[in-house]
């Protein structure tokens, strides 16, 4: 009892004696001089502590002086000082107590202190007290943020004590939100603590589920005979039931040194290893040793001759498992935060989901406009003329690469989309004009030869971009005010671009629906594809009506390339990419009808997203499956979603 | 007379005369087996090349006489390769571990063996687990069977669905297409089971010959190669000739009519997609081992398109049409894009072909479906002075029977 | 005499518009029957639904002695069954011979295996030399199909017809395009056939039907206006008023 009696005496002794000399910080520094020049992450924490805690309106400069190395100590006195470079040999200190200048010392004299990035980011937390009230907002959110990035029980009371002094409203709303996370972690009072965790639980926010996940966190443990009602448990486990095989469980007791391991066909190869004479192992021969069943005598040979240890054979491990006992147990021992944290997380988990819900409808609805921008020039060369143009991918990557080049002039990018949406257009129309004139005429009636013929051009263009463009992947860079994301909040989210061609996708419906229903040449396409010779003699032209029909579908494909290379790479197999499915689009939907296309594009992409999100780490079987269904979705509707009936179907 | 429809086209004949002359002027020449004037490598391309020219024989079948333009047939070729390929690197490899571990101070057990071929096998897609698609990989037998059961397995499965719902034309050219495709991303899946991209690799080294050199080992595939055309071209004339042949005419230019003769088009037209598919199968398995690799990159859409360029560019509708145009365009095509065409040099711009050769491909493919639509094969109606059919209405080719019937519909 | 073939209540709309529409009609083994009626009438789509390649909304179609029906056959078992097709335009294998589309045509077993190996026998060919003559292309057998002229090719359809040897012929206006001798030939060999078998002649030409000399069926909007001999139903007022009247 007297020896704490003395020290406090002592302590309160040199308090005084430091506030008559009127240098309490240096008394401080001097006291933990060792450690701060020895500068370890180990033993630095009492001299951090000592300062932070000295309650010194100076202790903050020191501090700061300290965490940015400009903390010196004389030589000759070893008293520490904030240090000023003058120049390359001279530094200008200054005492940390009075602040007032000491003098002008050459570096030779001076020690800098130096501390590790480990004992700045110590140094950084201690501060953080002194910066919550610091009188500057910017260094109070940088001090919040501090606190976020790294939270320490520590740091509640200090939080708590700066929220009342707080002017702003937006830190106050901050430091209010954090102090109830820290509550939730650290406070020592379960009923304040529980009370914060109800307070939270209809927050979505990952900072939440990040603190009280760490409440709910379980390890399996083994009980000899029943589980004891002392300790907290999530639930108990029987073996080879609740999902708890008997080999994990009988792992838990290896582990916890209430089982001998069980022998591995390695642990007898290395036993019969050691205990091999050169020929004979277990008295068994070596070369006769290739087979399990000649091992396991071997085995059994030297167990009873006392040297390894006996097997563990399976009805040894249903005994120990019979009068054992298994249970997750929560870390966490106060079953009612445990509780309250699972209700929370619980409620939280739900709306996730709910969120998650909504995030991937909008998902998929923006890949249902990418499938349907893809395939939309396809609905009027295909599903409308029947021409079955296989180079319609290499339009949409002409109109990206249009884009791109346009790019390369242009530097504002702003006017360069703007300006690369009417020119892919103009290229790809001129483009498919071209090709319609030279090479489709020809063949029209004569579907696969179309195919074939359009497939050979289909290489010629993509290896004419390789030419010209090169192998590797061109940035086609959005606007500065389509980045960024639509953020909802922490769950649903949806970037701007996507929104952008979700719009442009709903664009292209009413382009095409005005076109094929209001316009002249609407009305002569739908005469020409319905009954050609009829159209002809009724005074209009077919092979112009063909020729600008074509050039629309292919226009259209180069505006969709100028909106895919926004968010995929533009290279010169972007339309491969894209042309299997968007003919699957247009086939499933439906030959001939636009809202088949838009009902064929949105089946696809729903698809593909939900099979995506039941398996999210494999892209490419999502595809696989994707194609799977359509082979036999097209068993069932061979004439897709919406087809057309009758006689005008065809046969 | 067993021959009689052989004799009765002397094109059957010349071919197979051809195919022979060929197969031993090669083995003279070929380094392997004679005086050494064709390397190693080049024996092997050549080999490679009769394999081609089968599956495309088997493409003409399928596209040529009965009008289904399958893109699907590469696909049958890249799974019979696998199938080889899966023995091949299992026995090669087991080969390897033994010899390995014959060392170690305690001999292996089977499990042991198995287990390190797993490891050796699937290391570098991160497992060592044998796939349940392995399980009889070390059987040479019944890998072989696969080879032709499971392309025919596919076909049979996929072949029933598409032509029981009628699906016809272009649709269903589509639709092999995304089989193809949906084929190709299930085996670039490293959990497909088999190597993922990586692929099978080794495949040029029979397991048990290590001491053969790799001169021999081309010649014998050379002549495996040379003697499955043969078969396949002869089984081809074979099922062409007869009232089979006259079948799968009909249902290349009207459908419709077949039906109402009482034949059921769609139990015809599964047999021939599962025959070819086989027949693809086994060109697939002799293939392979030659190339000495395959990964799902040979399965893409694109090479069973290449497959009906071939066959378009040969003439199709005649089987040696398309052995021809697959020899021919291939050959010539590694010819471009191997380097050893020389540059063109047009003063301001230097024509290399590696980069060209496509665009010249691409477009000469335009213009033989424009102006030759009976490919090289129209060649020989010119030397044989041979008439077409002079056709009261416009020139259908053989796709257009749906035309023909929509007309006569309305 | 038996019935061979009868539709009962049968119905069919496309798009809304009945194209067939609670159809009645049989025939017996051995009869010729002609159908007349303005375009439109539904003698297109009554063929089609015989022989399989409509499915109609409502009624019955029941075949031979036993009364089977035919609905839910597919086109091909349907043929097997005994029903042969002519179509409206002369639809013949082209790229092949005469003999070739003749034999194709000739009744046997048409499963694909059976098919691979059939060869033909002596037999065969000289039914088909039958046929031939009795199609009057005995000339041609060797000749691709799509060299021979319009009428030489809606014979050889009738010959591939008769090599079915079906118990039904249903005949899509097969006189259409011929010369008056031709239309003679044609003639002799439909009312030789309907000697032995069933055949329904769909024609607009009625010199041609009266030659025939065969019941009439006539008829309108997709269902029966009148039946009998042919004046018997071109005194019919109905009959005057929506067909011939015009």
């Amino acid at each position: 009892m007297k020896r704490p009696l003395l020290a406090g005496l002592l302590v309160l002794l040199t308090t005084l004696t430091a506030w008559a000399q009127s240098t309490p910080m240096q008394d401080i520094l001097q006291k933990h001089s060792d450690l701060i020049v020895k500068s370890s992450r180990k033993t630095i924490e009492p001299a951090i502590q000592g300062v932070a805690a000295s309650g010194l309106p100076q202790a903050q400069d020191v501090m700061q002086a300290w965490q940015a190395k400009a903390m010196w100590m004389r030589k000759a006195d070893g008293l520490f000082f904030r240090g000023e470079k003058l120049d390359s040999k001279t530094y200008r200190l200054f005492d940390f107590d009075t602040g007032a200048k000491v003098g002008d010392v050459p570096k030779s004299d001076l020690k800098q202190i130096k501390p590790n990035s480990g004992i700045r980011a110590m140094i950084a937390t201690a501060l953080v007290q002194f910066q919550l009230m610091d009188p500057d907002p910017v260094l109070r959110a940088e001090a919040l943020s501090a606190i976020e990035r790294a939270p320490d029980g520590k740091l509640l009371e200090p939080l708590r004590a700066s929220i009342e002094g707080e002017t702003d409203l937006v830190l106050k709303t901050r430091k209010i939100r954090i102090e109830r996370l820290l509550t939730i972690a650290y406070d020592q009072d379960e009923t304040t603590r529980i009370a914060a965790i109800n307070e939270m639980s209809d927050d979505l926010g990952l900072d939440v589920r990040a603190t009280l996940n760490p409440l709910v966190t379980t390890t399996l443990t083994a009980f000899a005979g029943d589980v004891p009602n002392t300790v907290n448990v999530a639930r108990v486990l029987e073996p080879d039931q609740d999902s708890l095989s008997s080999d994990a469980a009988y792992e838990v007791l290896v582990a916890q040194g209430m089982a001998p391991a069980q022998i591995t066909r390695d642990d007898i190869r290395t036993a019969l290893l050691e205990h091999s004479d050169g020929a004979d192992a277990g008295g068994v021969p070596i070369a006769q040793l290739n087979t399990d069943a000649a091992r396991a005598r071997a085995y059994a040979a030297l167990t009873d001759a006392g040297l390894v240890p006996p097997l563990v054979t399976d009805a040894d491990v249903a005994a120990s498992l019979g009068t054992h006992s298994f249970a997750e147990v929560y870390d966490e021992p106060s079953a009612a935060i445990t509780t309250a944290a699972q209700d929370a997380l619980d409620r939280i988990t739900t709306r996730v989901a709910a969120g998650q819900a909504v995030d991937l409808t909008l998902d998929a609805l923006s890949l249902v406009s990418i499938y349907f921008l893809a395939a939309i020039g396809l609905a009027i060369t295909f599903g409308v003329m029947g021409v079955i143009n296989m180079a319609h991918g290499e339009f949409i990557m002409m109109g990206a690469y249009t884009g791109y080049v346009v790019q390369q002039m242009v530097p504002n990018h702003t006017v360069s989309i703007l300006m690369a949406v009417p020119l892919a257009f103009a290229v790809t129309f001129a483009a498919g004009v071209a090709m319609e004139r030279l090479v489709i005429r020809w063949l029209y009636n004569r579907p696969l030869e179309t195919l074939l013929a359009t497939f050979g051009i289909s290489i010629a263009l993509q290896q004419l971009a390789k030419n010209i463009f090169g192998t590797q992947a061109r940035p086609l860079t959005a606007p500065g005010w389509l980045d960024g994301a639509w953020v909802l909040n922490d769950v649903v989210s949806i970037s701007y671009i996507r929104i952008a061609i979700f719009v442009l996708a709903l664009i292209f419906l009413g382009v095409f629906l005005f076109i094929m229903r209001r316009t002249r040449l609407g009305l002569e396409t739908r005469a020409v594809t319905q009954n050609r010779s009829m159209a002809a003699s009724m005074g209009i032209n077919p092979e112009r009506v063909n020729m600008l029909t074509f050039g629309l579908g292919s226009g259209i494909a180069g505006i969709a390339g100028v909106a895919i290379g926004l968010f995929a790479k533009v290279t010169s197999e972007l339309g491969s990419d894209y042309i299997v499915q968007s003919f699957m689009t247009v086939v499933v939907g439906g030959v001939g009808n636009i809202w088949g296309t838009l009902a064929g594009a949105t089946m696809i992409g729903f698809f593909q997203k939900g099979v995506e999100w039941l398996n999210p780490s494999n892209t490419l079987a999502a595809q696989t499956y994707m194609i799977v269904f359509i082979i036999i979705f097209i068993q069932f509707r061979p004439r897709g979603i919406i087809a057309l009936k009758g006689r005008a179907a065809g046969d | 007379m067993p021959n009689t429809f052989l004799t009765r086209t002397p094109s059957n004949v010349i071919f197979l005369i051809v195919l022979a002359a060929f197969a031993l002027g090669v083995t003279v020449l070929a380094e392997g087996s004679g005086i050494g004037v064709i390397s190693t490598s080049f024996v092997k391309t050549l080999g490679k090349t009769l394999c081609l020219a089968l599956v495309a024989v088997a493409m003409d079948l399928v596209w040529g006489y009965t009008g289904i333009l399958s893109l699907g047939h590469f696909a049958f070729f890249g799974l019979g390769g696998y199938m080889i390929g899966m023995w091949l690197m299992y026995a090669r490899t087991h080969g390897i571990v033994v010899s390995s571990m014959a060392d170690a101070p305690i001999p292996p057990t089977e499990g042991e063996i198995v287990e390190a071929i797993g490891n050796q096998i699937f290391g570098v897609v991160g497992s060592s687990e044998f796939p349940l698609v392995w399980a009889f990989a070390d059987s040479f037998t019944i890998q072989l069977i696969l080879v032709v059961a499971v392309p025919g397995l596919l076909a049979l499965v996929f072949g029933w669905l598409a032509f029981r719902s009628r699906v016809t034309g272009v649709y269903l050219s589509i639709l092999t297409q995304a089989m193809t495709l949906a084929l190709a991303l299930y085996l670039f899946q490293n959990d497909s089971g088999l190597r993922g991209n990586n692929g099978l690799s080794g495949l040029q080294n029979l397991p048990g010959l290590d001491h053969v050199p790799q001169a021999q080992i081309s010649i014998w595939f050379f002549w495996a190669s040379a003697a499955a055309l043969a078969l396949g071209y002869v089984f081809a004339a074979w099922l062409v000739s007869g009232k089979f042949g006259s079948v799968m005419r009909g249902i290349r230019d009207n459908e419709a009519r077949v039906r109402f003769l009482g034949y059921s088009v769609e139990g015809y037209k599964l047999f021939v997609f599962t025959a070819t598919a086989m027949i693809a199968g086994v060109a697939g398995a002799l293939y392979y081992p030659q190339a000495g690799i395959i990964n799902p990159a040979e399965i893409a859409p694109i090479a069973s398109i290449y497959l009906a360029v071939w066959v378009a560019i040969g003439g199709r509708g005649r089987l040696y049409g398309a052995a021809i145009g697959a020899v021919f365009v291939s050959l010539v095509s590694s010819w471009f894009t191997g380097g050893q065409a020389p540059d063109l040099n047009l003063g301001f711009y230097t024509l290399k072909w590696v980069d060209w050769w496509l665009i010249v491909l691409g477009f000469s493919f335009v213009l033989v479906t424009l102006f030759a639509p009976k490919g090289i094969g129209g060649l020989v109606d010119l030397w044989t002075d041979r008439k077409s059919p002079d056709r009261h209405e416009a020139d259908l080719g053989p796709d257009a029977g749906a035309l023909r019937e929509q007309e006569a519909s309305q | 005499m038996s019935r061979l073939l009868e539709v009962s209540g049968v119905s069919v709309s496309f798009d809304g518009f009945k194209a067939i529409n609670n159809l009645s009609f049989a025939i017996g083994d051995a009869e010729m029957r002609a159908i007349i009626g303005p375009n439109g009438a539904g003698k297109t789509t009554f063929m089609d639904i015989v022989t399989g390649k409509t499915r109609p909304d409502e009624g019955r179609v029941t075949w031979g002695e036993r009364n089977i029906s035919l609905l839910g056959m597919s086109e091909a078992r349907i043929a097997r069954e005994g029903v042969g097709r002519k179509f409206q335009k002369p639809t013949v294998f082209e790229d092949q011979t005469v003999k070739e589309n003749l034999l194709m045509a000739l009744k046997a077993n048409r499963n694909p295996f059976t098919v691979m190996f059939y060869r033909a026998s002596a037999q065969d060919l000289s039914r088909v030399d039958a046929l031939a003559e009795e199609i009057g292309l005995s000339d041609a057998l060797d000749r691709k199909s799509g060299e021979l002229s319009h009428g030489q090719k809606q014979w050889l359809e009738i010959g591939m017809l008769l090599a079915q040897e079906p118990r039904l012929l249903l005949v899509d206006e097969p006189a259409a395009g011929m010369t008056p001798a031709e239309r003679e030939h044609t003639t002799e060999i439909l009312v030789e056939a309907a000697k032995t078998r069933a055949v329904v002649v769909v024609e607009h030409d009625m010199e041609f039907v009266r030659r025939l000399d065969c019941r009439v069926t006539v008829l309108h909007e997709g269902s029966v206006l009148a039946e009998g001999s042919l004046d018997h139903v071109t005194a019919n007022q109905q009959v005057i008023d929506v067909y011939l009247g015009r």
